[in-house]
C-alpha cells in the first residue's frame, strides 16, 4: 500500500528515464537529502562524523567508481584503490603548486588526472578479459604506489612521503569542522552519484551494459568496443581518484602510499558484491555494511565480552563473525543488499495485505 | 510481525550495540587512558608487548599508591591492527573518556596513526605521546603544542649512531672516508631519515650508501651482495618487523660480521635478534631503555601485579623484554606528567589540556627516576614549551646469542645541530597550515 503505484503513469519518454518513477520514491529521497543535510549536521557529533559518516560516503563514491567499471562495463579490476592514490597526490600537488587554485578545481583536476592513468592501465582491456585483466590492473597497484614511495616529489619531498591536507575553504568558508567536511564530502558524493546515474541510465551506460553482457553481439549492433571499455576505466577512475582525494583530505587529513594497498582495492571490491552489482544504491548499502558492521561487532563484544577474553582474541573472534556472515548472507542473497532493497519494496507494494 | 520475532535476538543485538556506543554515566575519581592497542596483525609482537607493559604499570601505581595521589588510573582498549583508518575510529570513539573519567593522553605507538591524528588531537586538546617514533618536526612544541615525540625522535636517533661510529673510530674527524651503508625498510618510517643521514655525512666526510629495502623485507639478497661490493665499515639497519632477522641472517650468508651492524630503535628487540639465531651473535643495537627485570620498579610489578595473576602478558616469559620494557617507560612517562599537573591543577582527574602541561614541565632527573625505581631504565629527561622530546640520548646494546647486554654509557645526539633542520620544517608546517606559533617565552613554567 505505501507503494501504490495506481495512477502514475508514464506518458513520455523523459518520465520513463527518471532516476525515480514512483511520486513515493521521490519524496524519500528528497527527505533523506533533507534529513542529510539540514537534521544531521545539527545532531550529529564528532564521533558519527569523522568515525562513520564520512568513510561511509567517501567508501561508497570509491564503490560506485568500480560499480561503473565492474558492475556496468563488466571489466574486472582489482587497481581500485592504485587509483585513489593518483587522485589524492594529484589532487595535493594541484593545490599545491598552483596558487590560489581553489579546492573543487583541484578536485575535479585530481580525479581528471586519475581518470588518465586509469585510461592508460585499461588499454589491456582491449586484448585480454577476466582473470587476465585483473592481474594487468594488479600491476596498476603495485606501480602505483611504488612511483609515489620512490620519487618525492609527488608527497613536496616530506621526508616520511606523507602528505597532509590543505586548509579546507571554500569560497572563504572554513570547512575543517568535523561537520563541516562531513558538508563537504556529502556535497561532492551527491554530484558524482547524480552524475553517475545519469551516464548509466543514458545511452553510455547501455553501451556498457551491452558489452559486458557480450562483446561480441555489441560490436555486432555498430558498438565501439575499445571506445566503449577505454570510456569505463577513464570514468570510473575518475570516481576512484575522487574517492581517493577526499579520502585524504575529508576523512584522515593525511595519507601516505601505503594506505591505498592492495587491501583497500579488495574492500572496495567486497563493497561492491555485498552491496550489488551493477546497481547505484548497492555502493551505499555496501560501504555502510562494511563499515558499520565491524564498528558495531566490536562495540558489542567489548562491552558483552570485556575482560572475560584477552583482548586479541576477541578481535579474532569478531573477524570470524564477520567473515561467516559475509559468506551466509551471500549464499542467501547472491545479488547483494541492493536486491534485498529491492525485494523489500515488491513486499512494501501490498504490506500489509499479503496479496 | 512475523519477521519482528523470528528475528528478535538479531533486533536485540543490534539494540545493544547501538546503546554500547553511547553509555555514559557520570562517577568516579578516575583519570582515563585511551588506549589504541594492537595485538593482532603484523606487528602483534611490538603491540602487545608494549601495551602489556603500560597497562601493567597503571595497574602496579593503582595497587601500590591507590592510583596518582588518589585519582584512580583507569583504561580501555580499542583494537587499530595498526591499521590508520581503524586507528582514528578508537581515536574518536575513545577521547571522550570513559564514565565520566576524562582522557589523558593517546598512545598510538604508530606512525600512520599518529600522523592521522595529530590534528585532531591539536583540536581536541588532548597530548599525543609518540615515545621513539613519529613526526621529527613535532618536537617543536611551539608549532606542535600538543604532539610529543618523547625521548628520541628519528633525527636525533641516527646522529646518536653516528656520534658512536665516532666513538668507536677515536673522534668525530676518524669519520672522514669512512663508508657507512644504511638499509632501510620501504617505507614513510624508513625513509624520515635519509635526508638527515645525508647531512651528517656531509657534515663529517664519511661514504654514505642509502639501500632500499621493500616492504616487508624478507629478500634482501641484492641489498647485501651491493653490500659486499662496497666493503662498508658499518651497516646501519633501519628495519621493522620481519625485515631485522631476515637481514642478520643474509650478512652472515655474504659474509658480513654480525658486529658492525647498528639496529635502530624498531630493531632492537629480542623478536628481531632470537630468529635470526647463531647469525644474530655479536649484533649490535641502539635502545633507550635496557631490557631485563632486575630495576626495582620491574620488581614491583612483579610483586603487585604479576603474582597476583593480574599481568597483561600472555606468555610470562616477555616480561621485561625491550617491548615491555619500553611499555613500563610510556607509563612511567604519562604518569608523572599527570603528577606534575596535579601539583599544579590539583589532585583530581585532568583534562587533555592540563595534562599537556604536565608533559610540558616533566622533569625527571636521577633523584626522581631513582625514587621511581626506573634509574638506568629512563633517561634523565626535561620536556619544555619549544622542546617537545627531552632526552636525545640512547645506550648500546649487544646480542650474545640470547639476550641483550648493555655495551655502553648514554651516547648523545647532536641536538645542537638538528634543532635549526626541525625548526625549518615545523615553520614550514605552520606557513602550510595557517598556524601562528606560540611564543614559549610567555609560558607559565613550574616552579623549581
Amino acid at each position: 500500500m505505501l507503494y501504490k503505484e495506481a495512477g502514475q503513469f508514464i506518458t513520455e519518454y523523459r518520465l520513463d528515464k527518471r532516476f525515480f518513477r514512483l511520486k513515493q520514491e521521490r519524496w524519500a529521497f528528497a527527505a533523506l537529502l533533507a534529513f542529510a543535510y539540514l537534521v544531521v549536521p545539527a545532531i550529529g557529533n564528532d564521533y558519527w562524523f569523522s568515525a562513520i559518516l564520512i568513510p561511509v560516503l567517501v567508501l561508497s563514491l570509491a564503490g560506485l567508481g568500480l560499480n561503473l567499471l565492474t558492475g556496468y562495463a563488466g571489466q574486472l579490476s582489482l587497481g581500485s584503490a592504485a587509483f585513489m592514490a593518483v587522485g589524492a597526490f594529484a589532487t595535493y600537488n594541484f593545490h599545491l603548486r598552483i596558487e590560489g587554485l581553489p579546492l573543487i578545481a583541484s578536485l575535479i583536476l585530481g580525479g581528471l588526472t586519475a581518470g588518465g592513468v586509469g585510461l592508460v592501465f585499461g588499454l589491456p582491456s582491449l586484448r585480454i578479459k577476466g582473470f587476465y585483466l585483473i592481474v594487468a590492473t594488479l600491476a596498476a597497484q603495485f606501480f602505483v604506489q611504488w612511483v609515489f614511495t620512490t620519487f618525492s616529489w609527488f608527497s613536496n619531498n616530506s621526508s616520511s612521503g606523507v602528505i597532509t591536507a590543505p586548509p579546507l575553504q571554500i569560497l572563504g568558508t572554513d570547512l575543517s569542522t568535523p561537520a563541516g567536511r562531513y558538508l563537504l564530502t556529502l556535497t561532492v558524493v551527491v554530484a558524482l552519484g547524480w552524475l553517475a546515474k545519469t551516464i548509466v541510465s543514458g545511452e553510455l551506460g547501455r553501451k556498457w551494459m551491452a558489452v559486458r553482457d557480450m562483446d561480441t553481439a555489441a560490436a555486432v549492433i555498430g558498438i565501439s568496443v575499445p571506445k566503449t571499455k577505454l570510456l569505463a576505466f577513464a570514468i570510473s577512475s575518475f570516481y576512484l581518484g575522487v574517492a581517493g582525494a577526499l579520502w585524504a583530505f575529508t576523512y584522515l587529513g593525511t595519507v601516505e602510499p601505503h594506505g591505498f594497498d592492495l587491501s583497500r582495492s579488495f574492500q572496495i571490491l567486497f563493497i561492491i558484491i555485498i552491496g550489488g552489482m551493477g546497481s547505484i544504491l548497492g555502493n551505499f548499502l555496501g560501504a555502510a555494511f562494511i563499515v558499520l558492521f565491524p564498528i558495531l561487532l566490536s562495540n558489542l563484544t567489548s562491552s558483552l565480552l570485556a575482560g572475560a577474553i584477552d583482548p586479541g582474541q576477541l578481535e579474532n573472534f569478531q573477524k570470524m563473525i564477520f567473515g561467516a556472515l559475509i559468506i551466509f548472507f551471500l549464499i542467501k542473497e547472491p545479488n547483494g543488499l541492493a536486491k534485498v532493497w529491492q525485494t523489500a519494496k515488491q513486499r512494501l507494494r501490498v504490506w500489509p495485505l499479503r496479496f | 510481525m512475523n519477521f519482528l520475532s523470528k528475528h528478535r535476538w538479531l533486533w536485540l543485538a543490534l539494540g545493544l550495540g547501538v546503546a554500547s556506543l553511547s553509555t555514559q554515566v557520570q562517577a568516579a575519581n578516575e583519570q582515563y587512558f585511551p588506549l589504541q592497542s594492537y595485538r593482532i596483525g603484523p606487528y602483534a609482537a611490538g603491540g602487545s608487548g608494549f601495551f602489556g607493559g603500560f597497562i601493567d604499570y597503571l595497574q602496579y601505581i593503582n595497587a601500590k599508591e591507590g592510583g596518582v595521589n588518589g585519582v584512580k588510573l583507569t583504561w580501555s582498549e580499542c583494537e587499530t591492527e595498526y591499521v590508520v583508518e581503524k586507528g582514528v575510529e578508537c581515536y574518536e570513539r575513545l577521547k571522550k573518556g570513559l564514565n565520566g573519567a576524562p582522557a589523558a593522553a593517546t598512545n598510538p605507538l604508530s606512525v600512520g596513526i599518529a600522523y592521522a591524528t595529530l590534528e585532531r588531537s591539536t583540536t581536541d586538546k588532548l597530548p599525543l605521546i609518540t615515545i621513539n617514533h613519529g613526526r621529527t618536526d613535532s618536537t617543536d612544541g611551539s608549532v606542535f603544542p600538543y604532539a610529543f615525540p618523547l625521548q628520541l625522535n628519528p633525527y636525533s636517533e641516527v646522529s646518536a649512531i653516528v656520534n658512536y661510529i665516532a666513538q668507536q673510530s677515536g673522534g668525530l674527524d676518524k669519520l672522514k672516508g669512512k663508508k657507512i651503508v644504511t638499509l632501510y625498510h620501504g617505507s614513510p618510517y624508513g625513509k624520515e631519515t635519509s635526508p638527515i643521514l645525508e647531512l651528517l655525512a656531509k657534515k663529517y666526510g664519511f661514504e654514505l650508501t642509502l639501500l632500499e629495502v621493500p616492504h616487508p623485507g624478507n629478500e634482501q639478497q641484492s641489498q647485501w651482495l651491493t653490500i659486499r661490493r662496497i666493503k662498508p665499515d658499518w651497516v646501519i639497519l633501519r628495519g621493522w618487523g620481519v625485515m631485522n632477522p631476515v637481514a642478520l641472517k643474509t650478512a652472515q650468508k655474504t659474509g658480513f660480521p654480525a658486529d658492525h651492524i647498528i639496529g635502530n630503535i624498531w630493531s632492537n628487540s629480542e623478536d628481531d635478534a632470537a630468529p635470526a639465531g647463531n647469525a644474530a651473535k655479536g649484533f649490535i643495537s641502539i635502545t633507550t631503555h635496557p631490557s631485563g627485570t632486575s630495576f626495582p620498579v620491574l620488581q614491583g610489578i612483579n610483586q603487585y601485579v604479576i603474582k597476583p595473576g593480574k599481568g597483561n602478558l600472555q606468555d610470562a616469559k616477555r616480561f621485561g623484554n625491550v617491548y615491555y620494557n619500553l611499555g613500563v617507560v610510556n607509563g612511567i612517562l604519562n604518569v608523572e606528567a599527570v603528577r606534575v599537573a596535579q601539583a599544579k591543577f590539583g589532585k583530581r582527574p585532568l583534562t587533555g589540556e592540563e595534562v599537556r602541561w604536565g608533559f610540558e614541565n616533566l622533569k625527571l632527573d636521577d633523584a626522581r627516576l631513582n625514587e621511581l625505581g626506573a634509574l638506568g631504565l629512563v633517561q634523565p629527561l626535561k620536556l619544555s614549551c619549544a622542546d617537545h622530546e627531552g632526552g636525545g640520548a640512547v645506550r648500546f646494546q649487544q646480542w650474545d646469542g640470547s639476550k641483550w647486554k648493555v655495551i655502553s654509557d648514554w651516547v648523545q645526539a647532536d641536538r645542537q645541530l638538528l634543532r635549526p633542520i626541525i625548526e625549518k620544517s615545523s615553520h614550514e608546517y605552520a606557513k602550510e597550515k595557517g598556524i601562528t606559533p606560540r611564543d614559549c617565552s610567555k609560558e607559565v613554567v613550574a616552579a623549581n
